[in-house]
């Protein structure tokens, strides 16, 4: 009965096939370690925010008059409204700590490296949709915090000569943040870009299946076509689409059970965080929610303070670091395409970081550290100093991606084994 | 792939106890977005009873308050209304009230607590528009009885004390909220614990 | 490059002061504590009493406040409200926008979240540090809120205190480096009964701020333990599969 009706469903549509290939049948590299799990916990995250967003809208009030007392209605009046919007405010960071961690692994064990380039750039494309939606979804509540922020990242694309104020004008459809800029920013935050976000997820993970997962080692699992012999074959059963164009070695794993176990694991220990955060530290300090966004929007006065959320302080750092505004804007995204370009930027043919040069083990460190001290930098005031310490690690923060480019041509690596060892 | 003996036993607990504990946190997940779905405090503050006050109600005249969104009549009924009552129950679909439209303690022949003041939802229980309450002219729709409500979306007729006549579309009497007196003049609408 | 950090990590607090300027009162501590009912219930019918009159708590419900606080309903109705309004209602004032505008100069601020915007110790300071300046409309001015522009509400509780100014040469000018304040004439209440009362309106001002917070800490526990007993679980099972794998 029940086989009947899977081969009646099989017979139209490829649902065995599919799970076989991209799940019970799918090889994952045995050694995967755990900086591996925050692709699949940013999807869960994304999930997240996908149905809470969606219930949040049931009682939210998409109007300059109404938005916050709506926000606030949510809070009080709706049953358990307070934990879907915690959910929803968490999720936001969390999704950032995610991702950032996810970018991480990749820049450590030089996922980007061919294949992988169109796989990269795919992530890429999430980051920048994702940023726009963060940026989106942060008016709504029309805080203090939510309509000044806006209002200076709008001004932005004032920096473009000529058509740059006109620009602006037509982002907010008005003289200033109004109404009409929520509503527009409400639509997109709703429906157009989780839209976008989601394909292009789905697109990440057809070209993640279709090279396959890298790993700490950055050593190949798939061989030529009878390159191996029969004993150093994986005894799992992998699925055929792998197995004939390649040998698969036996370092690997079937993505399900044994992989998904592992991401069940660190799903529970990040839902644990997640859950201390959202129960008993919603605002984490003032950096998930922000104090003065507790006061409905004011356009004539602005906060004493104002600072991005804590995921675009890197760059608001970057930003503030020049002393040129259409300067400062151009190397506030030129930031982000740098990342964009690593694949073509790195010319070693080593991936992981175990067995390249100790030059670069120190660039990434350094790397690391200006993104975290220009993320520190982007909170605090504008004073001389902080400026100069921004304008410094700006520097380092691109002088990685030129050092990078200089010194892989002809890097001294260490040997990559034949073989992953665990 | 070592060759250690797989423990099936183990393994198929440690599976389902696994999915049995995940399935209690699923549950446990999903209250928060059936819970959002209630009355929310706003709705239930709306919809909180409502004290009517009807000391200055003159007899045959109607009062129209709202309770949760709807308009609920108050009737002082004349002498006249009252005893007209008992005289074309013949014509009424449901004239002891058996259909339970309103509470117990407003099943009687004046669907009401008190026989003089009549209290009703002022919704047709045809498709939920509100009836015209005719005092005088109401012969005009049935030959004989002098006051009644008339719907005007579909023509359904209701006597003095809300019951439905026959051969119109509405199917029940109008519905009797429950209700209770605060005091001589003072009915709450919406709350009858305690009372009857 | 250690040491550049190093060096710049030492020089932080010396520019922030040297960027801050100024002086600033230090902020008192409150002692928040949303399970002492008592202090909340108080807290409340102070807000009623001092502060409705002109600031409004506009989010949150008469009936919300009476159920967390543990308080009957028709106690509340008779104590705590003092318009025709219904214990559904929300916590506002008939006072006009307009006519709050034309005699404070601006709308007195909604206060529902505000122990969310300033933190309960600023609260807490700012009801304290009220003192006498004979140049301000309302004839007082406030340590932690230069230039206020309310009276002290509380002032026939706290009585009155004077200020003394210390002053400095920084850099060649004469600064603002602190300040005393003195009681002048006593209030009503003695300075622990004014500690407390202040205490008790700022513990119910952070409970009317985030009023879910009581549930949030009890589910939030529940949630963790529950996760905790799964971790086992799954760790157990993902050690059980991964045997197979060496």
């Amino acid at each position: 009965m029940w086989k009947n009706l899977l081969d009646w469903v099989e017979y139209r549509i490829p649902m065995m096939r599919v799970a076989n290939m991209h799940a019970l049948q799918y090889p994952a590299p045995k050694n995967m370690n755990f900086w591996y799990v925050f692709g699949f916990i940013a999807t869960v995250v994304l999930v997240n925010q996908i149905v809470t967003g969606i219930w949040l809208t049931m009682n939210y009030n998409p109007s300059a008059e109404g938005a916050f007392a709506s926000v606030e209605y949510i809070m009080r009046d709706v049953d358990y409204g307070w934990v879907l919007r915690y959910m929803h405010s968490t999720g936001a960071s969390a999704f950032f700590v995610v991702v950032y961690l996810h970018m991480f692994r990749g820049m450590m064990y030089g996922s980007y490296q061919k294949p992988r380039e169109l796989l990269w750039l795919f992530g890429m494309f999430i980051y920048l949709a994702l940023m726009a939606e963060a940026f989106m979804g942060y008016l709504l509540p029309w805080g203090q915090m939510s309509y000044w922020g806006a209002q200076v990242i709008i001004s932005l694309f004032g920096a473009i000569p000529v058509i740059g104020d006109d620009l602006t004008l037509w982002i907010r459809g008005d003289y200033v943040i109004s109404g009409a800029t929520l509503n527009r920013f409400f639509a997109l935050h709703v429906i157009a870009l989780p839209l976008v976000i989601v394909i292009l997820v789905f697109l990440h993970i057809v070209a993640l299946h279709e090279v396959g997962s890298n790993n700490p080692q950055g050593i190949n699992i798939k061989h030529p076509k009878g390159s191996l012999k029969e004993d150093e074959k994986t005894k799992f059963k992998i699925h055929e689409y792998y197995t004939s164009k390649y040998d698969i070695i036996d370092d690997v794993v079937p993505f399900f059970p044994h992989i998904v176990l592992k991401d069940l694991v660190a799903f529970t220990v990040f839902c644990a965080a997640f859950a201390y955060v959202m129960f008993f530290n919603p605002e984490m300090g003032g950096f998930f929610l922000e104090p003065p966004n507790f006061e409905p929007a004011n356009p004539l006065k602005t906060p004493e303070h104002i600072a991005p959320v804590w995921y675009f302080t890197p760059f608001y750092a970057i930003l503030r670091a020049v002393p040129d505004k259409l300067f400062g804007v151009i190397l506030m995204f030129a930031a982000i395409v740098m990342l964009a370009l690593l694949p073509w930027l790195d010319r070693c043919k080593v991936r992981s970081v175990k067995y390249r040069c100790g030059l670069h083990k120190f660039n990434l460190a350094l790397f690391v550290v200006s993104f975290v001290i220009l993320g520190w930098l982007g909170i605090k005031p504008a004073t001389p100093t902080y400026t100069l310490m921004s304008q410094i690690f700006s520097f380092t923060y691109f002088a990685f991606f030129g050092l990078l480019w200089l010194y892989s041509k002809n890097e001294k690596t260490k040997p990559v084994p034949a073989r992953i060892s665990k | 792939m070592s060759n250690a003996p797989v423990n099936n036993g183990r393994r198929r607990f440690l599976t389902v106890a696994t999915s049995v504990v995940g399935g209690v946190g699923a549950a446990g997940a999903v209250v928060p977005f059936i819970a959002s779905w209630n009355p929310s405090a706003k709705a239930k503050a709306a919809g909180a009873p409502v004290e009517v006050n009807i000391s200055k109600l003159e007899a045959g005249q109607m009062l129209r308050v709202e309770w949760r969104g709807k308009p609920v009549w108050v009737v002082k009924r004349t002498e006249d209304m009252l005893s007209g009552l008992a005289e074309h129950e013949d014509k009424l679909r449901d004239a002891n009230s058996e259909v339970e439209q309103q509470p117990t303690y407003a099943q009687n022949r004046y669907r009401s607590i008190k026989p003089e003041i009549f209290l009703a939802v002022g919704i047709c229980t045809h498709l939920g528009c509100s009836p015209q309450y005719l005092p005088e002219t109401f012969a005009e729709q049935v030959v004989g009885v002098p006051s009644g409500f008339m719907c005007p979306c579909h023509g359904s007729k209701f006597d003095m004390a809300g019951r439905v006549f026959q051969s119109v579309p509405a199917p029940t009497n109008l519905v009797i909220p429950p209700h209770k007196y605060l005091d001589e003049n003072t009915i709450l609408v919406g709350d009858d614990s305690g009372a009857a | 490059m250690k040491k550049l950090l190093i060096t710049l990590v030492a020089l932080l607090p010396g520019l922030a002061i040297a960027a801050g300027g100024g002086f600033s009162y230090p902020l008192e501590k409150a002692r928040i504590d949303l399970e002492d009912k008592a202090s909340l219930q108080r807290g409340a019918a102070l807000f009623m009493n001092y502060c409705l009159g002109c600031h409004q708590s506009q989010y949150q419900r008469y009936q919300r406040t009476a159920e967390d606080l543990g308080i009957p309903l028709d106690i509340a109705k008779d104590n705590l409200i003092f318009s025709d309004q219904k214990i559904g209602e929300k916590i506002t004032n008939a006072m006009p926008a307009k006519d709050a505008g034309k005699w404070f100069g601006k709308q007195p601020p909604d206060l529902t979240l505000v122990a969310r915007v300033r933190s309960p110790d600023w609260i807490y300071t700012y009801l304290k540090t009220f003192y006498v300046d004979e140049n301000k409309t309302f004839k007082v001015n406030n340590a932690v809120f230069k230039d206020v522009g309310m009276p002290h509400v509380l002032q026939g509780l706290q009585g009155t205190q004077e200020a003394e100014m210390v002053y400095d040469t920084v850099h060649g000018e004469k600064t603002l480096v602190g300040m005393k304040l003195t009681q002048k004439e006593p209030g009503t209440m003695s300075v622990e009964e004014y500690d407390q009362a202040v205490n008790d309106l700022v513990n119910y001002l952070e409970y009317v701020g985030e009023p879910s917070k009581l549930d949030s800490h009890k589910i939030g526990t529940w949630v963790l333990v529950f996760l905790a007993v799964f971790f086992v679980f799954a760790y157990l099972l993902k050690k059980e599969y991964w045997r197979d794998v060496h």
